[in-house]
């Protein structure tokens, strides 16, 4: 067992795998000479070399589009956009190309292509790069959408995403690649279709994901002290939605909330209490409640950003609300 | 085709208005432009014209009435056109006009009606503003598993939810978070005309408390005498209902300390004390609705279980709402024994116009000092009421001691 940070994962993946199979390749905007703006892919271009590091032009579509061909042609690319609101230059390709082609080609091609991009708001970017727009991608069929906390998970679904043939927006969060965790040693694997629960309870049930993970645990201790104990469940993947573990966690606790970065109006806490309320409509105490992001441009003021971004204390009150207290 | 009258609005902010007077009766012929009813705002009264032709058919509301703006108030309709009066006077119903300020001043309200049923009602669950009962999934779904029915639980969540803990509660057999959840008898408010016995006790006692300058000695009665020779006695009695009770030691006590002091066997008559020739002694009674107090005549001169038995008979025609007037009349002096309940002691409200009364509370085996030995006694404690016009604490005080040492002595009493 190693502590690793979330970068230090991912870069672990990424060498290993590299290392494992020389068909995948990297391409995005600086991730080579340079390191990658993140730098997870430092020292990638010194050992494996420019022809499977490479440095791109400024165009997410033509990063992404580049990478689908690749994948097309028997390669196993992985792009790197610098944040996922860049994806929206990409939009297309991703959406319509590397979700559909499959689908629109009878099976005849997959598409092993993993696009890497940071989500999430809070570091003072302004508002059109600081979006966690992750339920619209994992709205379309044929994309995966995962978004990992973990420095484990980050690792283990890299590595299973780079072992499979369906193409992955492998969303990362830019504030998380300093997050230290324990990771086991040896070839570690996690499944890119199952949410997992964090913290045993039996009060209330938090569903969450990625950065929100951990305001929910710090949250699940604080209503500890309460003497309520909350269950949290990390979703980790958005498409395909394991609901299994929230419903199981539900029936128990009958109540929930669903904790996410983004915008509350039809964003993952909207299709996770869908869902709750479809499957699992007899159990509830509470109508299940959401706590998400004002709806706002995020603001650039620090204070006010703060503010309109869902936190520790917000998820507190929203748990004892559902808790009727 | 009919045309229904309703109350109209005659102002921006009017919600309801008074109805006047109507300028058109029943059966009256009416056309359109006729002036029909007058209505009182808060600003003015204004006349309500026709708004069809045709025949008053019927009117649903009396000149008076406060009414909500917007209600049924009568029907316009042509002479041959058959209305339905009955239902319509039911659709104006609905909104029930309350007397005007006016009427309400000279027409009593009603008292409430006494309650008609002893049987407990279950508290319901308080509805919300809609009347809905609102009820979470979970909640509905463990009350049917459980056969709870929903409307004897109280919500505990928003507007009245009721939600699992609330369920759990009530299954556990109710807690303060749901006092609904415990079955409980409901209190009868409301207003309860006094009977004839209610009004002449409170006439009665209200004149003697506020006219009778009481003061009250208090006597501890060794007992234990008493109760032995109560307990030979009765052992020779044999029918089982001419036992003696400690209440017929008293009343022939009292009346023979009584015959010791005349001076409390008498009467107030405001200018001088009149002395009874005969020892009656009256016993409070309780009946239902009040109290009564039986006369035993004659008590001093009466064996115990002849006053027993006296008693018994004037308490069970009282209770039986049969007493006859010779039960009731002619007491000299009043025993009042609440020892029954477990009373230790109390004071009595003198009944006038006699001078003292006697009460007594429970004998009850208590620790006392004999020689200076603490051992088990029997004690009962009486006091005197008695009237300071009249009497004086010394006298009254040996009127107590001469009592206590008849009950302590019982065979003072058999002679």
């Amino acid at each position: 067992m190693a502590t690793l940070t979330v970068r230090e994962a991912l870069s672990q993946a990424l060498w290993e795998e590299m290392e494992a199979n020389s068909k995948i390749i990297l391409l995005g905007e600086e991730i080579g000479v340079w390191g990658g703006t993140y730098a997870v892919t430092r020292g990638f271009h010194e050992h494996f070399g420019a022809e499977r590091v490479r440095d791109t032009p400024i165009s997410e579509s033509a990063i992404v589009g580049a990478a689908i061909g690749a994948a097309m042609t028997g390669l196993r690319p992985v792009a790197e956009l610098m944040t996922i609101n860049f994806a929206f230059s990409a939009f297309d390709m991703i959406v319509n190309q590397a979700a559909k082609l499959h689908y629109m080609f009878n099976g005849q091609v997959n598409l092993p292509l993993i696009i890497r991009t940071p989500s999430g708001g809070g570091r003072q970017l302004g508002a059109t790069h600081s979006q966690t727009p992750d339920a619209i991608f994992a709205h379309f069929p044929g994309l995966r959408v995962v978004a990992p906390a973990t420095p484990r998970d980050s690792k283990g679904m890299l590595k299973q995403a780079l072992r499979q043939n369906d193409p992955v927006l492998f969303i990362e969060n830019a504030t998380l690649y300093q997050q230290r965790g324990d990771v086991p040693d040896g070839d570690l694997t996690v499944p890119l279709d199952k949410s997992v629960m964090a913290r045993e309870g039996k009060d209330v049930t938090l569903v969450t994901y990625s950065k929100m993970y951990y305001a929910t645990m710090k949250a699940a201790e604080q209503l500890a002290v309460a003497g309520i104990q909350a269950e949290v469940i990390d979703l980790r993947c958005l498409r395909p939605l394991d609901m299994a573990p929230v419903v199981e966690s539900v029936k128990k606790t009958n109540r929930a909330v669903v904790v996410e970065e983004g915008w509350m109006s039809y964003g993952v806490g909207a299709e996770v209490s869908a869902r709750l309320h479809s499957e699992c409509f007899d159990y509830l105490d509470a109508p299940v409640k959401r706590v998400a992001q004002s709806e706002v441009p995020l603001p650039y003021n620090q204070r006010l950003e703060q503010m309109a971004l869902p936190d520790q204390e917000k998820i507190v009150r929203a748990a004892k609300e559902v808790l009727y207290v | 085709m009919s045309e229904l009258i309703t109350l109209p609005k005659l102002g921006f902010d009017m919600a309801e208005g008074t109805l006047v007077r109507w300028l058109k009766q029943v059966g009256d012929s009416v056309k359109k432009g006729d002036v029909l009813l007058e209505v009182e705002t808060d600003k003015a009264t204004v006349e309500v014209e026709a708004l069809a032709s045709g025949l008053l058919k019927g009117t649903f509301a009396e000149a008076g009435s406060v009414l909500p703006v917007g209600t049924l108030i009568g029907v316009i309709a042509g002479a041959e056109e058959k209305v339905d009066l009955d239902a319509l006077r039911l659709q104006a119903g609905g909104a029930e006009a309350v007397p005007a300020p006016v009427a309400k001043a000279v027409t009593p309200a009603p008292a409430a009606p006494p309650p008609t049923s002893a049987t407990p009602q279950p508290a319901v669950a308080v509805p919300a503003s809609d009347g809905m009962l609102r009820v979470s999934p979970i909640a509905q779904r463990m009350a049917a598993q459980a056969g709870v029915d929903l409307k004897l639980v109280r919500g505990s969540g928003p507007e009245g939810r009721i939600i699992k803990r609330d369920i759990e509660m009530f299954m556990a057999g109710g807690t303060p978070a749901q006092p609904a959840a415990v079955a409980r008898p409901q209190l009868a408010a409301g207003s309860v005309p006094a009977s004839r016995l209610r009004k002449a006790i409170a006439r009665r006692m209200t004149e003697s408390k506020t006219a009778i300058p009481h003061f009250y000695l208090t006597v501890d009665v060794d007992m234990a005498d008493a109760l032995r020779a109560r307990e030979q006695l009765n052992a020779m009695l044999e029918a089982a209902d001419a036992k003696l009770s400690v209440n017929d030691f008293i009343v022939k006590g009292a009346a023979l300390a009584l015959l010791k002091f005349p001076n409390l066997n008498a009467v107030y008559r405001g200018d001088a004390v009149e002395l009874m020739a005969q020892v009656h002694v009256g016993v409070a009674v309780s009946v239902p609705g009040g109290l009564m107090t039986v006369v035993v005549r004659d008590a001093d001169a009466k064996p115990l279980a002849t006053i027993g038995a006296e008693v018994r008979a004037m308490a069970a025609r009282a209770r039986a709402g049969k007493v006859q007037p010779a039960d009731i009349e002619g007491s000299t002096f009043t025993t009042s024994n609440l020892g029954m309940y477990g009373i230790e002691h109390f004071a009595a409200i003198i009944n006038p116009p006699e001078v003292a009364i006697l009460a007594t509370g429970a004998v009850q085996a208590v620790p006392v000092v004999r020689n200076g030995q603490v051992v088990p006694g029997t004690i009962m404690r009486a006091t005197l009421s008695a009237d300071h016009r009249v009497t004086d604490g010394a006298e009254a005080a040996q009127f107590m001691q001469y009592f206590k040492q008849l009950l302590e002595q019982p065979m003072r009493l058999l002679v």
